[in-house]
């Protein structure tokens, strides 16, 4: 082990932390949102919006995050359609492809979580709810999202902590984050151990303070 | 009793570890060497569609074993760990592209070289990079050289555009050292790296030219083109040789001794012309 070495890396790695930050916290805000339509989309009568999402959170559930980064990533640019079409400025971004891939990624976990949520709200409530003449969408409001959400944070805290780890296979497509970072320090010095545990512990640090986030969050909802 | 026990046991095993680890130390009669590849550096190593590894180096390193009288086990190694892997004892040698440097002997032994190639920058056709004329070489360990010149005018010629490189290599290296001004993107393999050319999400790359020569042949590679001079010498090391662990002198020998031979009877030089098309032995 060297110390030395291991302590000299470490303002290096720490400076891949925002873009770890920005890739994370990015694609959970716009995973927010694909899952909350998603979920809805599920829990919809409608057959067409149900199955389609189904298929979505089928395919990106079922797949390896790797394999989706690498088909948004590469894939895609080897068609000239879309490297002439408007979409090419933002896919021709590692960054944005990454954070795509991410955020469709979260998107499809979160929206089962969401459902399940939604789902765990006993029906007797909002039957009772309606009977006392709140619309649909107003008895969502007061009583089943209330609940839901109380009933998705530990699990949906889980997911960030998820994504925290996630985002270090943003690394193969030539993004220095963390990951990226500790891989160009070890093709410079070799010395695989001490620097991916230097990262290692980077990564543990941020996923204590998200923790922590969700845990204040939960106590929070609790008590209110 | 039982922690007694139990301490007795966990220095048993610390005290057994060092010695386990000493054994391919101590010198030994050589049968077996396993000798690691990457497999993803045509026409040096790489793997045909079965995954059955393929390329100049498989058929050299069959040749130097035979030479040697030991017999030879070859395997794939990701190129990034390639070095910590022979430190650790997964495998004895590597022969891998790998250009012998200063800064890898700080780590590991190499063999005499055995093959030696430019370096060159490629980019598609129809780049205005293209204007930067080819042909000349450049020393890069030649301190009255030409090459400030011709980094000058290629930092110039480079400016806001993207270089992609192969991470760990000694083309990173070189760019880091002789060209800091220019957006550098680093790649696990060379692959990836021409599909980023290809979609213009890098402007240019820099490889060994024979390995830019084997992507051109490639169907989609028609369109990449090569400029600037080609570099050799400095920072790209002596030529490619035989990585090895520096606790195996005996090993170093025996390698040594095969590819002298091989280089003196043509062998080496015979399975360039069948791989690269030129000779690329190291004279």
């Amino acid at each position: 082990m060297n110390w030395e070495l291991m302590w000299d890396s470490l303002p290096k790695l720490l400076g891949g932390v925002p873009l770890t930050l920005q890739l994370t916290g990015l694609s959970l805000a716009v995973g927010v949102l694909i899952a909350a339509v998603a979920a809805a989309a599920r829990l919809s009568d409608n057959l067409l919006f149900r199955s389609a999402a189904w298929s979505y959170v089928f395919i990106f559930r079922g797949t390896p995050l790797l394999v989706q980064i690498f088909l948004i990533y590469y894939g895609l640019g080897q068609f000239d359609a879309v490297r002439q079409s408007f979409l090419w400025p933002v896919l021709r971004e590692a960054y944005w492809c990454a954070v795509l891939a991410l955020a469709l990624n979260t998107g499809a976990y979160a929206s089962e979580i969401f459902r399940g949520a939604v789902l765990s709200v006993p029906h007797g409530q909002v039957e009772a709810a309606r009977a006392c003449g709140m619309s649909r969408w107003l008895a969502f409001r007061r009583i089943v999202a209330p609940q839901a959400l109380r009933q998705a944070l530990p699990a949906y805290g889980n997911e960030v902590v998820l994504m925290v780890k996630a985002s270090s296979l943003a690394s193969t497509v030539t993004l220095l984050e963390i990951t990226g970072v500790a891989r160009r320090l070890i093709s410079q010095t070799y010395a695989v151990f001490e620097i991916f545990i230097v990262a290692g512990l980077i990564y543990l640090a941020l996923n204590t303070l998200a923790a922590v986030a969700v845990r204040w969050c939960e106590k929070r909802l609790a008590t209110a | 009793m039982k922690k007694t026990l139990a301490a007795a046991l966990l220095a048993a095993a610390a005290l057994s570890l060092p010695l386990a680890f000493a054994g391919p130390a101590a010198a030994k009669d050589w049968k077996t060497v396993r000798i690691a590849t990457e497999g993803a550096y045509m026409p040096w190593n790489g793997a045909d569609a079965s995954g059955k590894l393929i390329g100049f180096e498989i058929d050299l390193a069959a040749e130097l074993c035979k030479k040697a009288g030991v017999t030879c086990e070859i395997k794939a190694q990701d190129w990034d760990g390639i070095i910590p892997g022979l430190q650790q004892g997964k495998y004895d040698a590597i022969m891998a592209g790998m250009s012998i440097t200063d800064e890898r002997r700080k780590l590991i032994e190499f063999s005499k070289p055995y093959a030696a190639d430019p370096a060159i920058f490629a980019t598609l056709n129809g780049s205005p990079l293209l204007a930067q004329k080819t042909g000349a070489r450049i020393d890069l360990s030649d301190a009255a050289s030409p090459s400030k010149a011709a980094f000058e005018a290629l930092e110039k010629a480079l400016k806001g555009k993207s270089v992609g490189v192969q991470v760990s290599t000694i083309h990173q290296t070189m760019m880091e050292k002789h060209l800091p001004g220019v957006s550098l993107r680093t790649y696990d393999k060379t692959d990836s790296m021409a599909l980023d050319l290809a979609s213009g999400r890098i402007d240019a790359m820099l490889s060994d030219r024979s390995v830019i020569a084997d992507l051109q042949k490639a169907a989609d590679g028609k369109n990449i083109a090569l400029f600037g001079p080609g570099f050799v010498g400095g920072v790209l090391g002596e030529g490619m040789g035989v990585g090895l662990r520096k606790t195996d002198p005996d090993l170093k020998a025996l390698f040594d001794k095969a590819i002298a031979a091989a280089n003196a009877d043509g062998t080496t030089s015979k399975l360039a012309e069948k791989w690269f098309g030129y000779d690329v032995a190291a004279k």
